[in-house]
């Protein structure tokens, strides 16, 4: 080996390989030869989509070339936007759907939440459980929402019901399939540790479906706001949607805009807050994401 | 510890008579298989692949799920025979196991009561050699460490039988012999009875005081390890030893192992 180095009297210049190379703490990858994976994670990357759509959006207007009866321009948007809310209009509407909002998703996260877990730990649960929901799920909304209109009426509690049947659909999928995907010779492990069942579920079975569990979130969240505008839009009297549906009525383009970049907005920003989540709740695990 | 095993039935950790199982092909895998181990005892069950090996250790450890009336309840192997073992049993199983969302300590702890836990995992830990990792991730262990902490697992329990099912097989050979050693210490300080599945017959010798082979579902061979002190491969004794029990294994002259995978 050392003979054969001192054969070769290489230059300095020639890059040293292989274990050489590692040794050495350079650069690990020969030139060229590019790392599978998506690479490492980009710095605030999820707005960068967001940002662009809005350049074109902004560049387009400036131009020319949207007609602002088409597609207003963004700065009107955003002195409409200003003025409705100087004006008080915005501001309680908003409020008004951010509650649905949050109370449609709350009741729907926990009733998935506990649907899933029902049908998951058994056989029973599953049996009876699973085929309602699976029925429920290829109804949509939209068709349901005459039926609960006779049953609940028009007011505040139709439209959280509406919004969380929505929302129930992808957190019982979602974490039922993660459920199920637990490895089960975990479940051994509890056997032979005489785990009780409550230590089980909580140790075992809901770390085990967190991941499923928080995808079935993202697609909740953006169900949450889509309800929403479904209800909004049918029989309000108030909320983001209403003032959308009122300001069709008139004709006021930048008003209808206002109300959709207020919603593609709060949808960003759940969403986001969710992948946060996301990121901190599962630092456990190593995958192409991180 | 008992010389002679099969004479102090009372005090036995773990007691089998008559022990039959088998899978749904109806293939026996054990047959008639009976057993005694005495506190404290080190015993090695070797035997070539599909010798019942983890069979046997299955149905000790209550994962077979043989119900006293012979049916399975919710698996896939049935039998009958009398199995006695103690209280408290714990397993370690080929991979570690670890919960991959919990923390190295919580692993160790995991399902175990009252207020001394936390401290009695850590003194565990420490006592695998892994003191301070007990905030780590299990992914971030190498493969030998994540053993250790399942070794951790099992006697911060305080087991009566330890049930090993070749848990150094996925690891290289210079992990391996330091786990033997501290597997050997930990035996010492904490003298539960042992049962050590394996392929590898040296490791049987280096560690067991017994050693059995298993073969058409009962123990066939039965080897007592009389070798003090320390356990050399080189010692001419201990390659007589290997080349009895590769014999019994069916591989004449202490031929290379290929056999066992």
């Amino acid at each position: 080996m050392t003979d054969l180095k001192a054969a070769t009297a290489r230059p300095v210049v020639v890059p040293p390989v292989d274990d050489e190379e590692l040794a050495a703490g350079r650069a690990s990858r020969p030139r060229g030869r590019r790392r599978l994976g998506p690479g490492r994670p980009i710095r605030l990357g999820f707005l960068i989509g967001p940002l662009l759509l809005l350049g074109v959006w902004i560049w387009g207007s400036a131009a020319g070339w949207i007609d602002p009866r088409v597609l207003t321009a963004p700065w009107t948007v955003a002195a409409t936007a200003w003025d409705l809310w100087e004006s008080g209009r915005l501001g309680p509407d908003l409020l008004v759907s951010a509650r649905r909002f949050a109370l449609g998703l709350a009741f729907g996260v926990a009733a998935g939440l506990v649907l899933a877990l029902v049908s998951g730990l058994s056989r029973w649960g599953e049996a009876i459980v699973d085929g309602p929901v699976q029925i429920k799920r290829s109804i949509p909304n939209l068709a349901l929402l005459p039926l609960l209109l006779l049953w609940f009426g028009i007011d505040e509690r139709m439209k959280i019901i509406t919004i969380a049947l929505g929302v129930l659909i992808p957190i019982y999928i979602h974490t039922h399939n993660g459920l199920r995907s637990i490895d089960g010779r975990y479940a051994e492990l509890a056997e032979t540790l005489r785990l009780r069942p409550a230590a089980f579920v909580g140790r075992v079975v809901l770390p085990g479906a967190l991941p499923g569990f928080l995808l079935g979130m993202r697609f909740a969240v953006t169900s949450s706001w889509l309800s929403l505008v479904v209800v909004e839009q049918v029989n309000a009297t108030s909320g983001i949607g209403y003032m959308m549906l009122l300001a069709g009525t008139y004709g006021q383009t930048d008003v209808i805009i206002v109300g959709l970049v207020l919603y593609a907005l709060l949808g960003l920003a759940s969403d986001s807050i969710v992948r946060l989540v996301q990121r901190r709740a599962l630092s456990w695990r190593r995958t192409l994401e991180d | 510890m008992a010389a002679h095993p099969g004479g102090l039935t009372a005090a036995a950790a773990v007691q089998i008579r008559d022990l039959h199982r088998s899978f749904t092909d109806d293939r026996p895998v054990l047959s008639g298989l009976d057993l005694t181990i005495a506190p404290g005892e080190f015993v090695a069950l070797l035997g070539r692949s599909g010798s019942g090996k983890s069979t046997l250790l299955r149905a000790l450890a209550g994962l077979d799920r043989v119900a006293k009336d012979g049916n399975s309840k919710d698996g896939d192997a049935s039998g009958s025979g009398d199995v006695t073992v103690p209280e408290q049993v714990s397993v370690v199983f080929q991979d570690s196991r670890l919960l991959p969302w919990q923390r190295v300590l919580r692993n160790v702890v995991l399902g175990l009561q009252g207020p001394g836990a936390l401290r009695r995992g850590k003194e565990a830990l420490a006592e695998v050699g892994l003191a301070g990792r007990e905030r780590a991730w299990p992914r971030e262990l190498s493969g030998g460490e994540q053993q250790r902490v399942a070794l951790a697992r099992s006697l911060v329990r305080e087991p009566e039988l330890l049930l090993a099912d070749e848990p150094f097989g996925a690891l290289d050979a210079l992990t391996r012999i330091k786990m033997h050693g501290l597997l050997r210490a930990l035996h010492e300080r904490h003298r539960p009875a042992v049962l050590l599945v394996t392929h590898d017959v040296d490791e049987a010798i280096v560690l067991a005081d017994r050693v059995l082979v298993l073969e058409g579902g009962v123990v066939k061979t039965e080897r007592r390890i009389d070798l003090d002190g320390t356990r050399d491969p080189s010692d001419p004794r201990f390659a007589a030893v290997r080349t009895e029990l590769l014999a019994a294994l069916g591989l004449a002259g202490g031929a290379e192992i290929k056999e066992n995978p």
